[in-house]
Parts: structure tokens; sequence; C-alpha cells
């Protein structure tokens, strides 16, 4: 009983460190991956080019202070920063970086990170809800029309994994694509998903749906800047605004990861000699997650925003029939062959 | 396309837009009623920037009056000199020496070409788009760094001077403009990859924004606002100044109607004003460039007098009448954005906000030139 705890509490404190560490410093990736397109260094004041920045943003907006508009339901409005970061941290408990890297494998993974990521969802509405500003309520009901309507194809999608691979814990799901490359499930032409050759629209599919539900442009209409001024956090400063902002940061991360484990084999080496290298580790899971997470970046400065019915439009016009078809179609195959 | 919605008069509300709001540019307060985030009605609200610039005409002299054409449109104020200059050439009758004349359009095109710039940075931000606007204001650094060589500032000028202007250019100049013109050729090339080829873009600027050529007659209209919508007017070539009739140019008009019509309009002026400019290089005079007779204190004759010249933002229009005294007896300016602007209210009726916003940056804004 006692060595649970201690496990649980070992693998809290790792996840905490971990999504605090990646969104502190996916900040800085981003200013600098916006530098890199921009023709400009980005952040390069605070110690070698600008590493530093981080750590003093971080002590900037905590010892700012937590201004409270008068009006607003007190209660409402301190939940829901911490409903937005709280959930991500907890999806971390069972996602799997390597074989034995898990903090708690759960034979229901997948189900917990899409219960967790709707309450995600929530902590956009009870801020919107919360701050007694319109911009801010615009933003919040767009944010969550936004995080249904893309929550079905992504869920569709994960179903057909699920069916491909016939488990829901994610461990089970990345192990079953070890062993090179082409066993991955991006990879249509394999008798593991029954020759389905949609395999690689069904990837582009949940990593829309990934960048659409972490509202990263150019699908970030709850925080449209220039329609919206911040959206839904326009009334937060100091932590408030901080935890939004790392709970953003880490839901990157979560939705790389599912990605990642869902089509790129989780952490398994893309060709399996025997040397270490290239054996499966948790080096290439994490580079896996860091590439997607560039893909983001590389999208967010090169895009313009979408508006919101172009949006919508997408999601249920076009990725829930796809993402439908294709999970019959897997269905139907894995019958056949 | 979207089919319009009905929209509820008893479920709306009112959403402040401005006078601090990222997409007004500056100091622009609309008062939207909204149903849902449908517009049901806008009412602009100027008057935030308001300094009395025609009020101050009449208490200064007229080359007193001249810097402050500087402060009306900051992206455009070389067409705003050149605007006041010929006026009072008009009245006086002062005679602009040829080289001046070449020296004036050379560095009012480039103005025109660094307006367009920061428009089409700001439109592309408005959109979402942060990157494009980095590159814009790359471009615009080496305007603004050859016109600072020669006129000393690099946003306000006060370049020009009844009958002339304030400088001659030198070889740097000529030679930075040349590379300048080959540099931007190759990035119009890009632009058109990067911005005008992409779907998103397209999507959000095709169709929307409708503003047609009966609307633009009505409120006044003019510059791209107005070419967008298919009226073949600028100023250059309809009431010809300067040297503009000895210029081969084309002016773009496009009749799309749409913020796309209006957004491929300023990209082809780009272009445009790039082919004045080398036309204007290749035929450039020698010679003085402020005129040997030229009175030393001005006082036109009594007499009402009329110039218009091409902004960037359209047509920009001053009327002066003198009682022949050293100070302007009334001076009414009628700037282009003002006019562009009072569309919004009537044509964002029925829109998205963000439809409406993207809409309102098509307009290309400029707030103190609008207040006055």
């Amino acid at each position: 009983m006692s060595l649970t705890l201690l496990n649980a509490a070992v693998a809290v404190f790792i996840a905490i460190c971990f999504v605090g560490l990646n969104a502190a410093y996916l900040v800085w990736c981003e200013r600098k991956g916006a530098g890199f397109y921009q023709r400009r260094p980005g952040p390069m004041e605070n110690g070698p080019w600008g590493l530093l920045q981080p750590p003093i943003d971080g002590v900037k907006l905590m010892t700012k202070q937590l201004l409270i508009p008068g009006g607003v339901d007190k209660a409402i409005f301190m939940v829901a920063p911490v409903l937005a970061m709280f959930p991500a941290l907890i999806s971390f408990v069972t996602i799997p970086f390597s074989k034995n890297i898990v903090a708690h494998p759960i034979n229901v993974g997948v189900l917990m990170i899409f219960a967790f990521a709707a309450l995600g969802g929530m902590s956009l509405l009870v801020a919107g809800w919360g701050s007694r500003n319109k911009y801010a309520m615009i933003s919040s009901v767009r944010a969550v029309s936004q995080t249904v309507a893309y929550e079905i194809p992504m869920l569709i999608t994960t179903i057909t994994i699920v069916l491909v691979s016939g488990s829901l814990n994610l461990s089970e799901i990345a192990a079953s694509q070890l062993g090179g490359f082409w066993k991955w499930n991006i990879w249509g032409f394999q008798e593991a998903v029954g020759y389905n050759i949609l395999m690689p629209i069904s990837f582009l599919i949940i990593f829309v749906c990934a960048v659409a539900e972490t509202n990263r442009a150019p699908f970030d209409l709850g925080e449209a800047e220039s329609e919206l001024v911040a959206g839904f956090h326009t009334e937060y400063s100091s932590m408030g605004f901080g935890l939004f902002f790392m709970g953003e940061y880490a839901n990157i991360v979560i939705g790389a990861c599912l990605v990642t484990i869902l089509f790129l084999g989780g952490w398994s080496s893309p060709v399996p000699l025997g040397f270490f290298p290239f054996t499966d580790h948790v080096g290439w899971f994490l580079l896996k997650i860091y590439m997607i997470i560039f893909v983001f970046i590389w999208i967010r400065w090169t895009f313009p925003r979408t508006t919101i019915y172009g949006l919508l439009n997408l999601s249920w016009k076009y990725l829930i029939p796809i993402s439908l078809f294709n999970l019959l179609l897997t269905a139907a195959l894995l019958k056949v062959f | 396309m979207n089919k319009p919605i009905e929209l509820q008069p008893d479920e709306t509300f009112v959403l402040n837009v401005g006078p601090q709001h990222p997409a007004t540019h500056g100091v622009l307060r609309v008062k939207m009623t909204m149903d849902g985030e449908y517009i049901y009605d806008a009412e602009t609200v100027l008057g935030y920037i308001h300094r009395m610039h025609e009020k101050m005409a009449e208490n200064r002299t007229y080359p007193q009056y001249m810097p402050n054409m500087g402060r009306l449109d900051y992206l455009s104020a070389m067409a705003f000199n050149h605007g006041y200059a010929l006026v009072v050439e008009r009245a006086c009758e002062i005679e602009v020496p040829e080289r001046a004349e070449y020296i004036r359009v050379i560095t009012v095109e480039l103005n025109r070409i660094s307006s367009h710039l920061v428009w089409l940075g700001a439109f592309v931000l408005d959109l979402g788009g942060f990157t494009p606007l980095m590159y814009c204001f790359d471009d615009r650094e080496q305007i603004l760094d050859l016109l600072e060589s020669v006129t000393g500032s690099r946003l306000t000028y006060c370049y020009f001077r009844f009958g002339g202007i304030y400088n001659d250019i030198d070889d740097d100049f000529i030679v930075g403009t040349q590379a300048f013109i080959k540099r931007m050729r190759k990035e119009l090339k890009m632009y058109a990859k990067l911005v005008t080829g992409n779907v998103i873009l397209r999507r959000r600027l095709e169709g929307h924004g409708m503003i047609d050529r009966d609307m633009c007659l009505r409120y006044g209209a003019t510059g791209p606002v107005a070419r967008g919508s298919g009226i073949n007017y600028d100023v250059r070539k309809n009431e010809p100044y300067s040297i503009y009739p000895e210029i081969d140019f084309d002016v773009p008009v496009y009749d799309g109607c749409d913020s796309m019509a209006r957004y491929l309009v300023r990209m082809d002026e780009i272009e445009q004003s790039l082919r004045i400019i080398e036309q204007s290089l290749e035929k450039l005079p020698e010679g003085e460039v402020n005129p040997k007779k030229k009175p030393k204190i001005i006082k036109p004759p009594a007499g009402d007098y009329y110039a218009a010249v091409e902004t960037a933002r359209g047509n920009f229009g001053i009327r002066l009448v003198s009682d022949g005294s050293k100070t302007p007896y009334r001076l009414k300016l009628r700037s282009p954005t003002y006019s562009n602007m009072h569309i919004f209210d009537e044509a964002c009726r029925g829109m998205l906000i963000a439809d409406a916003l993207a809409f309102m940056g098509s307009l290309d804004l400029v707030i103190p030139e609008m207040d006055r």
C-alpha cells in the first residue's frame, strides 16, 4: 500500500516537473521558432540564447497582482485556470514513454485521456462564463463548440486504432507497432491494419484534430487576438493567466503523445537493429513528440486563422464523415483479412 | 458561401470594439449591436484623435503648415505633402522645375509602396497570420532608410517646398532605389506564394466584405477600395498632375467587390509603383530642384483653389480659400479614409464579427487621417 502511494507521489512529481519544464521551454522554442520563420533571432537577452527567459517569465507571472474584476463569480473565476491545468497533468499518468516508463498503465487509458480532455474544454467555458466580459463569453462559446466538433472525429479515429490493436491500453497499442517503421499504424499496407490504405488520411485527421483541440493556430479561435482581444483569458492576470498558458502547452504535449502512440509507434525505433541507438527506448518517443510539436509551431507561424464556421464546416462536413467511413472500412477489412 | 441568417432585433447585445482594440489599429471605436456572433448594426464613433488640423491652418502661415501634412496620414505622408504643395503652387502660380517633379514622384511612389507594405502586414495580422508582418517591415525598412537619407525623417516627412523640394537626391539614393526595385520584385513573388496563394486566406477573403459599385459611389469611396469594386478612378490618370502623364503605368481594377479584390488591387499597385519609379529614375533630368524665382512670402491672391492627389488610400483633396493674407482663410481637407470608412457601418450588417474585422482591415484605415 505504502509503496503504491510512494509510487504515485513520485509519478505525480515527475509528471509535474515534466509538464512544467515542457510548458516553460516550449514557450522558448515557440519564440525561437517564430524568430526563425521571421528572420529574427527571438529571445536573446537573458542567458545564452535567451535560455533563462522562461524562469524569469515564470517569476514575473507569479509576482504579479492577481486582479479579480468587480462583479465576477469569484469561485468560478478562480476554478477555471486550475481546471485548465490539472486534467493535462493527470493525463500524463497513463501515457507510456517507453516499455517501462509509465506512471500507471490503465486498461482504459485512451478513454481516460479523452475524458480529461473534455474537462479541459470545460475550463474554457467556465473561464469565459465567469469573467463577465463579452469577448470572453463569445470566445468560450466558440471554444466549446470547437472542442465538441473536434473530439468526435478524434474519438472515431482513435476507435479505428483500438479496433486494429484490440486494446484500450496505450502501452499495448504502442507495443503492437514495434519492429520497424513499416509496422506503424500510419502505413496502410500491412496486415495489422487490414491493408486499409486510408490509414495516412486517418493520421492527418487526428493531427488536424490535435491542433484544433489544443486551440492552436490556425484554429486558435478561442483567443483570436485580432477579434476577441485575448478570448477567454482576457480578464486573467498573474498566475491565472500563467496556468492557462501552461495548460495549453501541456495539452500540446498530450496531443503529440497521443498521435505518436496511436500512429507513429510510440517508442519503437524506425530501424530495429540490435545495438543501442536503434533499440526501442524512450529517446525515440521524445524525438517523435518533439517533431510533431515542431510541426505545430511551424503551422502556427505560417498560416492565418480560419473562421469559426470554416472550422465547424471542416469538422462536420469532412472530418467526421471521412473518419466514420474509415472506421467502417477498417472493421470490414479486418474481418476479411 | 453561408446563407445570411435572419437577425433577431430583440435578442441583441452591444459590443464595444475599441477605441482600444487590436483590430482597429488606432483609436477608432465601433459600437456593434450583435446577435450572437452576427453583427446586427454597427456605428463607428470618431473623434478620439481629433487635433483640429483644419483650424490650425487658419492660424499659421503657409510654410508653417507644411509639417502638419505628415501628421495626417502617417503612412502616406509624402503624398499629402504633394497635395498641399500642389494647391499652394496653383494658387501662387509657382513653376516647379522638372527635376523636382521627378524626385517628387519617386519619393511619393516609394512612400506608397511602404504604406501598402504596412497595410499588407497589418491586414494579414488581422487575419491571424503573424509572420508576413515581419517580412513586410523588413522590406519597408529599406524604403525608410532610403527616404531618411534624402528627407531626414523616417515617417512624418516634410520634404516638399512650394515650388520644389527641400534637398536634391544623390547617387547613393539612386543606386539604393534601383537595388530596392530588384529586391521588391523578388519579394512580391514570395508574397504571392506565401500570402496570396494561401487557401485559408482565400477562403476568408473571397466573397466576403462585399461592397458594390453603387455603395462606393454613394459614400464617395476612392482609391483601392473603389478600384476593387470595378470603378476605374485614379487621380493620377483622371486628373493628371505632376509628371504622371509622361509615365507609362496601369491602374489595376478588379470588379470582385470583395476583400480579395481590394487585396489584389493593392498588391498590383506595388508593382505599378515600382514601374513608375523605374521610369522616373531613367528619365530623371539634370537641373535645379527649386525655382529661381519664387515669392519671398507666400501670399496667394484672394480666391478659391483646389488640388487633388492620389494617396495610398485614395483621393486626397485640398480646398484652399485665400483672402490674400499670409494665412489661409479656410483650408478644407478631403481625406480618403474618412469616406472609405463610413462604408463599414452599412456593409458589415449581417456579417460575422471575424469577417467584419477582416473587411475593416481590407479598407486600410488610418485613423489620424480620418479624425484630422
